[in-house]
């Protein structure tokens, strides 16, 4: 591990001052820490956020409002979350371990760097992690990989399941620096991999995440997460489902989905949303609405079965949801 | 992470962290390499000379203990390397095993992505704190009873995360278990004898 200097602000404003190019704030350090290990990630200076007072869960007439610190043990335990946004509750729920969960942040987790063992692996070529240097995934082993929002620089997911949940319903992410605050989608806060997969958002240098607020809606308390994976439990999502509807005397008024698993960002299916909307909430409607989810797939050597493994696992978790009333 | 992690380290070190790290947490630089693990350990071991050294007030299964780190060392190497404290084992150091797990403010966390940097002010529980005495914890005394391991390298982790877990909300079913369990990898593949060693102890923790 390189060395580097360490610091442990306690205000959001000491905490942006020391920020910049180089700097990698530290919050669970579930990322941070596993990364640095591997000589993937090397700042030079580390900045640890946890005497910041970035905490609290609250629910207001805007929405939800959690910030960058809670950890995903506490939202996923919250009774509020688990009420009116089920879905968050359940995505956080399926994530990682128990002990994880107690250690990584809300904001950490949204930045979360992808799980292609080439990006891991120092002594590979990876675009991602040493730009221009080229792609080991694209003729390498890609079962893992994405099928949607790709390029021919990089295919890497983008594993948080949280992000997932958060797209569906149109969360708003806060971002502090020395020079002010802003406020992001975070649908437009991820970007796709294109020539300069090194870039993963529009995060600035030194820019801090402060929290995230999901709006209120009529159909986040009436929501799901599903995922899919290679073993029940502690392991990423092939594939994953978070469908929300707001349905009145059996007809969908609106939906909301995204999917994980897939796409180089977080995959919100706008497409499968208009298909459902003013429809029947039921299985004729929701196989022919998932029809096109997957148009514009670009599948690799290895996973050719994504596109089917999404569309049957949106159904089902558009069933599930439905069954549960 | 709760709010009051603050009062926490002030009241029961009787320290300010502030008087440590000084007003903008910037730390001290030595000159010499105080605190690196073993140098085995290439993963932590100092590639530069003068690095940075963090002074660390942590209570470690009720004792007040204060080392000088490399801030890039973890806890785990710290419990084990400098505190000789052996029993908190390390798998993976990766954080995908589970074998690492101790208690950090009550907490079941992995000390193998915990900088021990972090932990100033804080409260590790770690295996060899878990017994009171000579009685060991009823988390250990169902992991004896119901023979919860063979080759015994994942028990103090598996005993660690199994006693958080009951802290957390006692589970009702096996599959629960399982599930928040997850986190615990057992090469023996012991997890039917743990599952009944959690539901015998669970029966008598508080
Ligand atoms: C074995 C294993 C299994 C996992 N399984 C899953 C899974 O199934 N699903 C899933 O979704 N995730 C999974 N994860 C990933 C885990 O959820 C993330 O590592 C975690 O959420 C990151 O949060 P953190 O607080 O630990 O971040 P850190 O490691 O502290 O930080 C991550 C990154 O974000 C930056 N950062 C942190 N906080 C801020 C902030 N407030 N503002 C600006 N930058 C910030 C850091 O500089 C760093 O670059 C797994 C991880 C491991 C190790
Ligand atoms: S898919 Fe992306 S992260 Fe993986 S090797 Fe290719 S460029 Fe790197
Ligand atoms: S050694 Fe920490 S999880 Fe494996
Ligand atoms: S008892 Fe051998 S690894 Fe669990």
């Amino acid at each position: 591990m390189r060395a580097y200097s360490f610091t442990q602000p306690r205000s959001v404003a000491e905490a942006v001052a020391h920020g910049g190019a180089g700097t990698a704030f530290l919050a669970g350090g579930t990322t941070l820490v596993d990364l640095m290990k591997l000589n993937v990630m090397t700042p030079d200076q580390v900045v640890d956020i946890n005497r910041l007072p970035l905490h609290g869960i609250t629910l207001d007439r805007d929405g939800l409002h959690i910030a960058a610190l809670e950890r995903m043990s506490d939202v996923a335990a919250d009774r509020t979350v688990r009420r009116d946004y089920p879905m968050i509750a359940q995505a956080l729920q399926l994530s990682a371990s128990g002990q994880l969960r107690n250690m990584a942040s809300i904001g950490g987790n949204l930045l979360q760097r992808t799980r292609c063992g080439y990006f891991r692996d120092v002594t590979t070529a990876c675009n991602k992690r040493e730009p221009g240097s080229g792609c080991s995934a694209l003729a390498g082993i890609n079962r893992i990989h994405a099928i949607l929002g790709t390029s021919d620089d990089c295919v890497a997911t983008h594993p948080s399941d949280l992000a997932v949940a958060l797209v569906a319903l149109e969360t708003v992410v806060h971002l502090a620096t020395a020079q002010g605050a802003r406020t992001v989608p975070l649908d437009a806060f991820y970007t796709l991999p294109g020539t300069t997969p090194h870039v993963e958002n529009v995060l600035r240098p030194g820019e801090l995440i402060t929290g995230i607020s999901v709006p209120r809606s009529p159909w986040a308390a009436h929501s799901l997460y599903l995922k899919i994976r290679d073993r029940q439990s502690y392991e990423f999502a092939l594939a994953s489902a978070a469908v929300a509807l707001d349905v009145h005397r059996g007809i969908i008024r609106q939906a909301r989905i995204a999917a994980g698993g897939v796409g180089t960002k977080p995959w919100r299916l706008t497409s499968v949303e208009r298909a459902l909307a003013g429809r029947p909430a039921n299985a004729d409607t929701f196989e022919s609405a998932v029809g096109n989810a997957a148009d514009g797939a670009r599948p690799l050597t290895h996973n050719a079965f994504k596109p089917a493994l999404l569309r049957r696992t949106l159904i089902r978790a558009l069933i599930t949801l439905q069954e549960r009333g | 992470m709760n709010p009051d992690d603050d009062d926490v380290g002030h009241s029961r070190s009787g320290v300010s962290r502030r008087t440590v790290l000084g007003s903008t947490g910037a730390v001290a630089v030595a000159g010499s390499l105080l605190a690196t693990a073993t140098a085995a350990d290439a993963a932590v071991a100092p590639d530069a000379v003068g690095a940075p050294v963090v002074t660390v007030r942590v209570k470690v299964n009720g004792e007040l203990r204060t080392v000088q780190v490399d801030p890039r060392v973890t806890l785990l190497d710290t419990l084990r390397e400098r505190l000789g404290l052996h029993g908190t084992k390390k798998g993976c150091d990766r954080g995908q095993c589970g074998a690492c797990t101790v208690h950090v403010d009550g907490r079941r966390v992995l000390s193998c992505l915990t900088l021990a940097a972090t932990t100033d002010g804080r409260e590790v529980t770690t295996i060899e704190g878990l017994a009171r005495g000579d009685r060991l914890h009823p988390m250990q005394q169902a992991f004896v009873e119901r023979d919860g391991l063979q080759c015994g390298f994942c028990t103090p982790g598996q005993i660690m995360s199994a006693v958080g877990m009951v802290q957390e909300g006692k589970a009702s079913s096996d599959e629960e278990i399982r599930e928040r369990m997850s986190g615990n990898i057992c090469r023996c593949s012991c997890y039917p004898r743990i599952v009944d060693a959690i539901k015998d102890a669970q029966k008598v923790m508080r």
